[in-house]
Order: C-alpha cells, then structure tokens, then sequence
C-alpha cells in the first residue's frame, strides 16, 4: 500500500512545550454516494481511522467519515515531555493502512 | 450498499431513483447523532469555538478548526471533540479522542459539506460535561454528491 504522506512534526522542542503536528495523506477519500458515467454507484473508499502513538502509547486518534475531504489533514496539538518517536496509522476500506513515524528531540 | 447504509434502511432494496431523496441527513437524523454523542448529559452552549468560513466556494474542502477554552490539566480536559453536520448523507463528520499528552485543546482538519448548512462541535470534558458550538455556512459549489444533483 503506497500513499504519500506528509508530517510536520519539529525536529526539537523544550521541555513543557506544547508543539503542533500537522499530518497529510494522499488518499481519494471517495464518499461512496456518488455515481459514475455509466449510473453504476462509486462504491465508498475512506480512511476511517487516524492514530497517533508517542512511543507507543496513544496520543490522538480520530474516527473518520465519507465528510472529511480528499487527501485527509490532520492537525493537533502534543505537549514535548521527552525524547521519542511518533508514530502514525490511518486505515481504511480495502484494507487501506499505512504507517509513518517522526522522531522528536526533547531538551 | 453505500444507499441503504446512508438511509438507514438495512436489507432495503433501494434504486438509483431514490438516491437524492434518501442519501440526505437532516437537521434530526443530526440531533439523533447529537444524541448518540451525548448520551443522558446535558449538552451546554459556549466554551468551544467553531472556526469555518462563512461562505464557501467549493464544498469538496472546507478548512475547519475545533478549539475548546481548557487548560487541558485535571478535570479541565477535553476528551473528545465532535463535528456533526445538518445535511451531508450522514450526520458524522470527525470524532476525535484525546489523550493526556494532548497539549491544547484544538483540532483542525478539511471536511466537505454537500449543501448551505450547520455545522456543530462538541466538545467531551473529563468532567462528563458536553459543550457545543455550531456555525452557519453557506455553500456554492456542493460536495459529496454532486453527481446525483447535476
């Protein structure tokens, strides 16, 4: 499975800070109650899932419906208490899931 | 399928023709929604503040950012945060969960709205409170099914 993706997650951040990570991916998000050329229905091909993990432990995770849009964006706010590594899920119809991680240095 | 589940009607045999009429949301299937969302509690306005634009041009993506007045420490912390929708074919839009390392109570993210409609936040505090904050957009060009309005 091959989406591209796109973190922004800063590379380093104080102790108590509170940083924004904002995420991206490419994905049609079609809604499945559209119709095509032909009057067949499109059938649904959504992410419905979006994790967030910081060393493996869940941080942010999000349900998604047919209304979010295409190429699906994300963003919130984590508060830097130590070093680790985010890590990022989205899974979907078709047995859609990828995964992407960013690191974080924490002084 | 994708018809029948829109419509709530399972194991209903649905035709191409009905498509508009059933495949739309209204303002109660979003209160029942609402509802599911809140349970018993009480759903109290104010708190969370609903940033969308008040006209769009394109429903296929329409920026918009949930953010609660929290400190996000003790009991003063969201949960969850909720956008419904009046009428797109299905009510949900997002259902976000926060975790204690969330930082700041705000959430951005592109939705896309099938018609001029209200949206609604909510917002789930530690506490058990719901607090809501909804939004007038007007919307020209619509998303979702557009191919069934043409």
């Amino acid at each position: 499975m091959t989406a591209r993706t796109l973190i922004s997650v800063p590379a380093g951040a104080k102790r108590g800070e509170v940083v924004e990570i904002k995420t991206l991916i490419s994905h049609p998000m079609e809604t499945g109650f559209r119709v095509g050329t032909n009057g067949t229905p499109i059938p649904r091909d959504i992410i419905t899932r979006f994790t967030c993990r910081f060393n493996g432990e869940e941080v942010f995770s999000a349900e998604l419906s047919p209304a979010i849009a295409a190429n699906p964006f994300i963003s919130f706010f984590v508060t830097a208490s130590e070093s680790g590594t985010f890590g990022f899920e989205w899974t979907g119809d078709n047995g859609f899931s990828v995964s992407e991680t960013a690191a974080i240095t924490v002084e | 399928m994708f018809l029948v589940r829109a419509a709530g009607l399972a194991g209903a045999a649905a035709t191409a023709t009905l498509l508009p009429a059933a495949g739309r949301a209204t303002p109660a299937m979003m209160q029942e929604a609402i509802r599911r969302i809140v349970g018993e509690a009480a759903l109290q306005r104010g708190r969370v503040t609903l940033d969308v634009p008040a006209l769009v041009e394109n429903g296929n993506t329409v920026p918009v950012t949930v953010s609660v007045d929290s400190a996000m420490t003790g009991n003063d912390r969201v949960v969850a945060l909720h956008i419904v929708n009046e009428k797109n074919p299905q009510p949900q839009v997002i259902s976000a969960r926060l975790g204690p390392r969330i930082g700041r109570a705000r959430l951005s993210t592109r939705i896309k709205l099938a018609d001029s409609q209200q949206i609604v936040a909510i917002a789930e505090m530690q506490d058990g409170s719901f607090w809501s904050e909804s939004a007038d957009v007007v919307v020209t060009l619509a998303a979702c099914v557009e191919d069934l309005v043409r």
